[in-house]
């Protein structure tokens, strides 16, 4: 169960880079799953080859991201922005075919893994495993961050004015274009440490990111739009019902049970179980 | 009068080529491109349906395809049904379960919609994984035997085919004939905008059930065919997220809102995809290719090729549908 | 006679705030009623009550002797009362015949297409855009999009039409052909409801009026007798001889 929590905070953090450019710019972020498996393999190729520690390589790899980010809202978001929305989830799930066709030349769909074991954490008859400790510390330190970062600092301050009131933001100053490619920056990037931390759980192939893709779309609708600790919250809330359902049925029924949850909520909650009526 | 209009006839003529092409010789690798690009069509023609003339994306639209499959092959395997009954029956029981489906999720609008889509895609495919009588992750086979009623397997999937063509312009004309009717503009003024057709008196909620349900129906019914003739089904072939995605491309493509952008646009990407997987350096790219080619799309020509073709000659409007 | 539109004490709460509050009044046959007050004051509600875009908190809406509380908005308009908005709602990729031929298709008559195409023909000759038929909606100028608006309203042959700022953005010459137009309408036998902040419109164009301030009704009569109560001057008027100037000059 506690296992659950550590693992749905990784849930968590993934769904948070989703939730928040859902909610500044209403763009459904379908690069998404393929930004977690980049996170993976760049957690693959940097480690040992630049050094032991993994959880280091978060740094470069989230520095990566927001380049990466920004690049990719100039390519496939900007000039969509007014339209209809049908157009950016075209443009991004075409970006996303296209970094998951070249991930796929490059590293074939073979698994992989980042060999690198923490010592577990034993209370009790249980014993935690430290990869997944960490993982869980990492994530909630960058949920953490991220939330202070939109309430505390003025770049923060101006990615919620312009999500509040895009045109409001841009009598007052703020030049809008800007802050919305920081802030898909800063989403690409939470998508990519949250692959980088899962890389750290489990073998991982170019196609898992869309597992966790699915998932966090999940948690987003659970949490309501732009609300990165909500997301949080609810990656651990699905995390634990995970952890609860397994041992009593085969993992098989898992999906079933979380795209039911899935719809039921978007049908019945359409603005998240946390979400309030303002959107 | 929709005998009428051009595109009816050429719809007639497009079918019969694919009935005729194939026949000379008994061109078995011919007959097997050509399927493909039927079952394209029939997908994106009734994609169209919803995406372009009801404005609601569909992004799970191949969950149709798959359960027909599943219940055509479950009922001419383990009930013996004749396989024509079996396919109608298939398309009954799935635009039935659209409508149930629908009720709950045509409430939302958007983006919500297409997530929920997604939701019910992924769902689906998770039930079969664990329904026993469907054979669960690994699906079930048909025995030879099934062909025995047909006259042998070579005569079934001949026959196979022709049905496949049969249902491909049903599904043509169908989008043709809904585009010039009473119920395809109330769907166009929903599409445009949803409120003010309620406004204007159309019954937006029954409007958008029913389309959703018509336009599982055929697919449903193609998905069983399609099965019958592979001889073999299980929930990973029948559920392919990204073969749903390729229908909304080849929509893109070809001009959504438009019967023959649908045709067209499933033409042209199952063409390029044979051409990218026989050239040996290419095949590992046709994702990238295919992403490039949609994003260009989007960004440039997001009326596809016939909206372009409009642009060009707005007189086309009234011939090309 | 019985009135055309009867509304009693409706209401119509959103959260906290009180949008609606009460409201009585009654539209009768063949007049042009008139609806104005502050911004708002919840007119645009009001509007969206009757029409059955909200359901009321409270109260009866009686039309042409049926009770249309609750109803939905499709249902209304096929029982025989449209509507036009205050932000235009244009089907932009669709003609500006075919925008017509949804009104005659879905409206009180529930025509076939092609009864419908010939009714929507009618209609735009008669609101003067004929020409226009086969120019895409969202190629219209401001008045053109209003003309449309009124046109496709008036192809679902109803017998009331609520008309939301039909000239608010028009020029002078388009407000002075609007208001033909509206009159015109009036004598071909459609009742009319219109909310109108243009104050020299309302008063020559109106038969009677309804102020509204804070949801609540201010006044109800004749545009002379409510010009001249103290309360509606104040909260909206401004002016106390108002009614003379506006009166005289047409």
């Amino acid at each position: 169960m506690i296992d659950g929590l550590l693992v749905g905070s990784v849930y968590g953090l993934a769904a948070m880079g989703l939730s928040l450019i859902w909610g500044v710019m209403n763009v459904i972020n379908l690069t998404h799953g393929a930004m977690i498996a980049l996170g993976m393999f760049g957690m693959y190729v940097l480690f040992g080859a630049i050094t032991g520690h993994p959880y280091v390589l978060l740094l470069p790899e989230i520095g990566v991201g927001l380049l990466l980010g920004v690049v990719v809202y100039w390519v496939a978001i900007h000039w969509v922005i007014g339209r209809p929305m049908l157009m950016s989830l075209l443009s991004t799930f075409a970006v996303n075919m296209i970094i998951i066709g070249i991930g796929t030349a490059v590293w074939t769909t073979s698994p992989y893994n980042v060999n690198f074991n923490l010592p577990g954490l034993t209370v009790g008859s249980y014993t935690f495993t430290g990869n997944h400790i960490a993982a869980a510390v990492a994530a909630l330190i960058l949920a953490l961050a991220l939330d202070l970062f939109l309430r505390r600092t003025r770049p923060g301050k101006a990615i919620r004015a312009v999500s509040d009131h895009r045109e409001a933001a841009e009598l007052m100053g703020i030049s809008s274009t800007t802050v919305l490619s920081i802030a898909f920056g800063i989403g690409i990037a939470m998508a990519i440490a949250s692959g980088a931390l899962v890389a750290t759980l489990f073998p991982f192939t170019i196609l898992s990111g869309g597992t966790y893709q699915l998932k966090s779309f999940v948690v987003t609708v659970l949490a309501g739009l732009g609300k990165p600790l909500g997301a949080l919250v609810a990656g651990v809330l699905l995390g634990l019902l995970e952890g609860a359902v397994t041992p009593f049925m085969a993992a098989s029924w898992i999906p079933l049970i979380e795209f039911t949850l899935f719809v039921v909520v978007l049908v019945a909650f359409p603005r998240g179980i946390f979400g309030k009526v303002a959107a | 009068m929709i005998l009428r209009r051009p595109s009816f006839w050429l719809i007639l003529i497009l079918s019969a080529a694919f009935v005729y092409l194939p026949l000379r010789g008994q061109n078995v690798p011919l007959r097997e491109d050509l399927v493909l690009v039927a079952v394209a069509i029939i997908l994106s023609s009734n994609l169209n349906l919803m995406i372009g003339y009801t404005g609601y994306v569909n992004f799970g639209h191949i969950v149709f395809y798959g359960l027909g499959g599943y219940i055509g092959l479950y009922l001419t395997t383990a009930r013996g049904w004749n396989l024509v009954v079996a396919a109608l029956a298939a398309g009954v029981a799935v635009s039935f379960l659209a409508l149930l489906f629908g009720v709950g999720i045509l409430r939302l609008r958007g983006a919500y919609f297409a997530l929920a889509t997604i939701g019910v895609l992924q769902a689906v495919q998770a039930f079969v994984i664990n329904f026993d009588p469907w054979g669960r992750s690994t699906g079930m086979y048909m025995s030879f035997e099934a062909y025995k009623s047909w006259g042998g397997a070579m005569r079934a999937l001949w026959l196979d085919y022709y049905l496949v063509i049969g249902v491909m312009a049903l599904s043509l004309i169908l989008s043709l004939a809904i585009k010039i009717s009473k119920f395809g503009l109330g769907l166009f003024a929903i599409r445009e905008n949803e409120d003010a057709a309620s406004v204007l008196g159309v019954n937006t909620t029954v409007y958008k059930a029913i389309v959703y349900s018509v336009s599982a129906f055929l697919p449903a019914v193609a998905g069983a065919l399609m099965f019958f003739k592979n001889g073999m089904i299980d929930p990973f072939v029948a559920f392919e997220f990204s073969l749903s995605l390729e229908g909304i491309v080849m929509l893109m493509l070809g001009g959504q809102g438009t019967v023959t952008g649908a045709a067209l646009g499933a033409g042209m990407y199952e063409w390029l995809r044979s051409f990218l997987l026989t050239s040996p350096k290419l095949s590992d790219f046709q994702l990238v290719i295919a992403g490039g080619l949609l994003l260009v799309v989007v960004l440039f020509a997001p009326g596809g090729l016939i909206g372009w073709v409009y642009r060009l000659l707005p007189r086309a409007r009234g011939v090309i549908e | 006679m019985m009135p055309l539109l009867e509304v009693k004490d409706v209401s119509k709460r959103f959260g906290g705030l009180l949008a609606v509050s009460n409201v009585s009044f009654t539209l009768n046959q063949g007049e042009i009623l008139g609806l104005i007050g502050p911004n708002g004051a919840g007119k645009t509600t009001l509007f969206n009550v009757v029409n059955g875009v909200f359901k009321s908190d409270g109260g009866s809406i009686n039309f042409d002797g049926h009770d249309i509380a609750g109803k939905s908005p499709h249902r209304v308009v096929q029982m025989g009362l449209a509507r036009t908005h205050q932000i235009v709602q244009p089907l932009n990729e669709m003609t500006v015949r075919d925008n017509v031929t949804v009104g005659a298709c879905f409206g009180r008559e529930y025509l076939g297409l092609n009864a419908a195409r010939r009714v929507a023909g009618d209609v735009l000759e008669q609101v003067g855009m004929g020409a226009r038929a086969n120019q895409l909606a969202r190629s219209l100028t401001i008045a053109g999009k209003k003309r449309l608006e009124v046109a496709r309203a008036l192809a679902a042959k109803p017998k009331l039409l609520l008309l939301d700022e039909v000239l608010a953005g028009l020029n002078p010459t388009e407000i002075a052909k609007m208001i033909e137009l509206v009159r015109s309408i009036r004598d071909s036998g459609v009742s009319v409801f219109m909310i109108e902040h243009l104050m020299q419109a309302v008063m020559n164009l109106s038969d009677r009026i309804v102020v509204l301030n804070f949801g609540q009704k201010l006044a109800e009569g004749r545009p002379e007798e409510v010009a001249r109560n103290p309360q509606v001057i104040e909260a909206y008027l401004g002016d106390p001889n108002i009614a003379e100037k506006l009166t005289e000059k047409n």
